[in-house]
């Protein structure tokens, strides 16, 4: 029996029968007898003294069963946790889930009630006063860190400063015949996951369990003990499923820590779902860093060095990992480029503003924005083909495994390759003909190409590394695999799917990896009584990591199960070769499948001596090394210059992910990641006013893009399998967003450098491009 | 969000309906509830009773009267964009009724709603102010019409007095020799416009006879390019036409927000003006 291999096959997911057809379990669906909703009053100040709050009056009201406030939490809720501590002199201010005194930004909590049903608990909030001593808002991080500035905490609005240096930095500036200097802003971006927020919490008196749309279950529950000092053992966190987070729903949030606090307190369980508006406040945000960037080169184009300083907005207060997500581009700012002196400073600033932590990338597409901005501004400079540069100064094919100037290892890539095929399905040489020709025709709409040929550290992470970077958890990731006795199979993941298909793509792992059929094996995730351990889905590290612990569970069936077979066959373990779900020995017609196999140790009549009666088996794996996608996209931008409006005309994406397991899940998360960096290139930014009041609360004034609204993607791969693990993968999730985002604005600034612009804050909406045509009109 | 308590009421007949709104005064007509029910969700809004006219037959439906086309209140966009008689007797309708939204929400919302709830940044509006429509009211006293000039009063305020309904809108019939366009300017295809221009236009002997021109979302009502209009009277087509636009702003005072400050949507409102009439025009 030959079965046909499954990693590469392009399956449909074994998910989306049920999740198109509404057959879900979103948190928010969920019921349980005698549930109440809350609703939480949130701060319209930026930043101000809390100096009363009576929430009286809301008790009074029909359906309300209570209203707090957070004086009524002080004794109990803790403080919000921040588990990246990246330097020695990290200010981590004090968190409360519900502001007792003090609010630091609009939306955060400062009151709720708890009611029968939602409409009533939100009636109920209108009826809280809350009396506010204004404090001065600080919006601007360069301000912020100003002698005399107003302080968003005590300790000032410092929250830490890195510096990092490889290389001989002055010497590689000293007497460089070209220095690029620039300054880029990432401006600050709301995760818009299609599923809101929720949580439910119940109690049943003595021990919890709170369903929560989260992307951390198991994290969640060791932090939910860790602040409410509720034992963890007496904690139990699921979360169902989950409509996509972006880093977002990595995070312990208050409401998660007072929804658990209010199950306690009124021994009944209690719903909190957020609406969009609510949301867009106080859900963390993503980005916000000003970058000065720094680059020296030789006059043919070979880079000397690199310094980068930034200021890292992390809001009012560090979350989970707000002050690790700008380390996380640390290493990454030099690209896929040899140079020979590397400097990386960054500041983390107070603001009153919402935190920032996660998202999509995370400190990944903000270095890589950087780097290659600035290396379309060095051809710009030399008048070098923005390809040709990149060229002179990548890793070749044949010099992997490479150790960068910022001291990673990419273990595997091939740049030539991926570049080579990306501009022939771009028709790169007939493009540049056509943006000659209409610069020479002065046409009103000028057409520009941008390149990106970016590399990222994903697959988070050799617990080693992350304990040198100062991360208060490892890096591995645990799988179970169970053998039932009728033979189909049972897989327990640590990873917490909530979007990504892990559930198809474990079950072709495991069919190839025990000669089982894809439809024998179910995957069970994101209960913590279920999946006991795990790290959870973020970094793209659930195939990186968490497929490879059930590769590791799998070797390990199948050693039990060969011991089993010889045992039957009466001959030795070496004797048996495995194939097609089946051990026989060599040279004959004897064999046991495995479901035979599963049977027997299930029947144990005759198992040997000294042997457990089961092939089940657990796997703990933890990456030696990151993982490194590469790859190149091309985007052509038309610019209207006479309204300023940006369309892309073409794409193309190629990508080399390692060895593929399912062409299908690896091409949806290209789209998406594409359309979210495409998101930052032209439309979304979170926009806070003078006040500090987030103007962008609504999806008519954050815009995203809808597939209306984006070019086809033209997309192909290459494959260079990783070395870092036994099925060569690499991560996927987070590619396309890390790309796209400088492929796009260096499509918008090569239209227009003829016109003297070298650059376009994003996101480059029409306005923004129409005032820097004025500007050099005149 | 979650809206505040209110009351529901499905009339009947228009009579029922006008009745209902006259014996309160924080009652609200309720259509395709697209504009209406965001704003009871973010609690902008608190009316008493919604009066559910949308599937009252007699405010529904598309009807050619020979020198005009009658449409009903309740039609809805996507049926306004599918009906031949709109299609043939004012395409400037259909045309930028096609640029409302998304599917979902062009199935649901209404042509009377639209230009009830007097968003200037509606893209209808501007079309029946520019084609000279005549909105029909109804109230417990009767009917009455109100030409499309006088009732658009402010920022999301109609000139239809407290218990009146929007019944339709008589749009007159322009015969041969005229073109439309409507240019939607906006940053994604579901988003609102930055500016819009709606254009119909008379042609005769190679130049523009007749030129009427509605903007979208440059005041805080729809408003006419009278100085465009008037310096297009006799050109020409072809280049003295862009320099003809150049006062399509004149007399606006555009609006502030976070997708254009207003000297933009002035420098927009020109150049989109130029592109309509040309498109209205028939040249390239
Ligand atoms: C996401 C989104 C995007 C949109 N984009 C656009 C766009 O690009 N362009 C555009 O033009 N519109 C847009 N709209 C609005 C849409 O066209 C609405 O349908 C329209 O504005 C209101 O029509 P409605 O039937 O839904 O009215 P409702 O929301 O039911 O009512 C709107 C207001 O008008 C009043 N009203 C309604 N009918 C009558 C009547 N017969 N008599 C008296 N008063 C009445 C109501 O009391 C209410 O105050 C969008 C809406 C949404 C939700």
């Amino acid at each position: 029996m030959t079965v046909e291999q499954e990693i590469g096959r392009p399956r449909r997911r074994k998910e989306d029968a049920r999740l198109l057809t509404g057959r879900t379990r979103w948190t928010d669906n969920l019921s349980r007898a005698g549930m109440l909703h809350v609703m939480f009053l949130r701060s319209p100040m930026a930043h101000a003294r809390i100096t009363r709050v009576d929430v009286s009056g809301a008790r009074e009201l029909p359906g309300v069963v209570a209203a707090f406030s957070g004086q009524d939490f002080a004794a109990e809720q803790g403080s919000l946790p921040c588990a990246w501590p990246v330097s020695e002199d990290i200010v981590i201010p004090d968190h409360p889930p519900m502001a007792v005194s003090e609010v630091r930004y609009v939306g955060e909590a400062v009151a709720c009630v708890v009611a029968t049903d939602r409409y009533r608990a939100a009636d109920a909030l209108e009826a809280i006063d809350v009396e506010y001593d204004p404090l001065p808002a600080v919006l601007d991080m360069t301000e912020a860190l100003m002698d005399g500035s107003p302080k968003v905490h005590e300790a000032g609005n410092r929250a830490f400063h890195v510096k990092i240096e490889s290389g001989d930095v002055k010497a590689a500036f000293r007497d460089a015949p070209v220095v690029i200097d620039r300054t880029y802003v990432q401006q600050r971006l709301i995760p818009s996951a299609m599923e809101p927020r929720a949580v439910l919490a119940d109690t049943d008196g003595d021990s919890f369990t709170m369903w929560s749309a989260t992307q951390i279950p198991h994290i969640l529950r060791v932090m939910l003990a860790v602040v409410t000092g509720i034992p963890e053992h007496k904690i139990r966190v699921i979360a169902p499923d989950v409509g996509g987070g972006f880093g977002s729903k990595l995070q312990v949030t208050a409401e998660e820590v007072l929804c658990l606090l209010l199950a306690r307190k009124l021994g009944r369980p209690v719903k909190w779902t957020e609406s969009r508006s609510e949301g867009n406040l106080t859900v963390h945000h993503g980005r916000d860093q000003i970058q000065h960037i720094r680059l020296a080169a030789d006059a043919d184009g070979r880079l000397r060095g690199l310094q980068v300083d930034l200021l890292a907005d992390m809001g009012a207060y560090l979350m989970l990992v707000t002050p690790g997500i700008p380390m996380l581009g640390a290493s990454m700012f030099n690209g896929i480029y040899k140079m020979d002196a590397y400097e990386f400073g960054c500041t983390g600033v107070f603001t009153t503003k919402m935190p920032t932590d996660a998202y999509r990338g995370a400190g990944r597409p903000e270095a890589t924005f950087a780097i290659e901005r600035v290396m379309d501004e060095l051809a710009a400079e030399l008048r070098m083909d923005p390809v040709e540069v990149r060229r002179r100064n990548w890793i070749r094919h044949d010099e992997f495994p490479y150790t960068t100037i910022s001291g990673l290892t990419y273990d595997s890539g091939n740049y030539e390759a991926a570049t080579d095929r990306a501009l022939a399905l771009f028709g790169y040489d007939k493009l540049r003909a056509e943006q000659a020709d209409r610069r020479d025709r002065g046409d009103p709409v000028q057409l520009g190409i941008g390149v990106s040929t970016y590399t990222e550290m994903c697959g988070l992470a050799p617990s080693r590394m992350l304990g040198e970077a100062r991360y208060a958890a490892g890096g591995w990731e645990h799988a179970s695999v169970r053998m039932l006795p009728t033979g189909k199979v049972e897989v327990v993941t640590g990873t917490s799917p909530h979007g990504q298909g892990h559930v198809t793509a474990w079950s072709q792992i495991v069919a190839d990896a025990l000669g089982v059929p894809f439809e024998d094996v179910t995957v069970l995730h994101g209960d913590t009584a279920i999946a006991h351990k795990g790290m959870d889905t973020y970094g793209s590290r659930s195939l990186a990591v968490g497929a490879i612990a059930v590769v590791k569970a799998c070797d390990k069936v199948r050693e039990k199960a060969r011991k089993l077979a010889a045992h039957l066959l009466e001959c030795s373990p070496d004797d048996l070769e495995f194939e097609g779900g089946a051990f026989q020995v060599r040279g004959t017609d004897q064999r046991r499948t495995i479901q035979e196999l599963a049977y027997a140790s299930f029947t144990a009549h005759d198992v040997p001596d000294g042997v457990e009666a089961r092939l089940d088996s657990d796997a703990t794996f933890d990456p030696e090394n990151y993982s490194f996608p590469h790859g190149t996209h091309l985007c052509a931008a038309e610019v209207d210059t006479e309204t300023g409006m940006v369309r892309i005309r073409s794409y193309v994406a190629v990508d080399d992910v390692g060895t593929v397991v399912n062409p299908l899940i690896v091409e949806g998360q290209v789209h998406g990641g594409i359309a979210q960096g495409i998101a930052q290139a032209l439309f979304e930014e979170a926009v806070y006013d003078a006040e500090g009041n987030l103007l962008t609360t609504t999806m008519a004034d954050y815009l995203l893009p809808s597939a209306a609204d984006l070019p086809d993607f033209q997309l192909d791969r290459t494959e260079s399998p990783a070395t870092s693990n036994p099925l060569g993968v690499k991560g996927v999730g987070e590619t396309g967003t890390i790309a796209s985002t400088p492929a796009v604005v260096n499509a918008v600034v090569d239209a227009l450098r003829p016109r003297g612009i070298h650059d376009i804050q994003m996101p480059c909406t029409p306005e923004r491009v129409w005032r820097s045509l004025e500007g050099e009109r005149r | 969000m979650i809206p505040a308590r209110f009351d529901y009421v499905r009339p009947g007949s228009v009579a029922e309906a006008c009745q209902a709104l006259a014996s309160d005064e924080d009652a609200k007509v309720l259509a395709g509830g697209q504009s209406l029910l965001p704003l009871l969700r973010l609690r902008l809004a608190y009316p008493s009773t919604l009066v559910d006219v949308g599937r009252l037959p007699e405010l529904k439906g598309v009807h050619d009267r020979g020198d005009h086309v009658f449409i009903g209140a309740m039609t809805t966009h996507d049926e306004v964009v599918r009906s031949p008689v709109v299609r043939d007797g004012c395409p400037l309708v259909a045309l930028a009724a096609a640029t409302v939204a998304d599917r979902a929400i062009r199935h649901r919302g209404t042509f009377g709603g639209s230009l009830a709830h007097a968003d200037p940044a509606g893209d209808l509006p501007a079309v029946v102010l520019a084609l000279d429509g005549v909105l029909v009211a109804r109230s417990e006293e009767g009917e009455r019409d109100i030409p499309a000039a006088d009732f658009f009063v402010d920022y999301l305020e109609s000139s239809l007095a407290p218990g009146e309904i929007l019944a339709g809108v008589k749009l007159p019939k322009l015969g041969a020799g005229w073109g439309f366009h409507y240019e939607k300017f906006h940053r994604t295809a579901q988003a609102w416009a930055i500016v819009g221009v709606a254009v119909a236009l008379k042609r005769s002997n190679g130049a523009i006879a007749e030129a009427r021109i509605g903007l979208t979302n440059m005041g805080p009502t729809p408003v006419r390019a009278r100085a465009a209009e008037a310096a297009l009277r006799g050109v020409e087509l072809g280049d003295q036409v862009r320099q003809a636009c150049e006062g399509a702003a004149e007399g606006t005072s555009p609006p502030s927000d976070l997708h254009a400050q207003p000297d933009y949507r002035r420098h927009l409102a020109q150049v989109l003006t130029h592109r309509a009439v040309r498109a209205a025009s028939g040249s390239p």
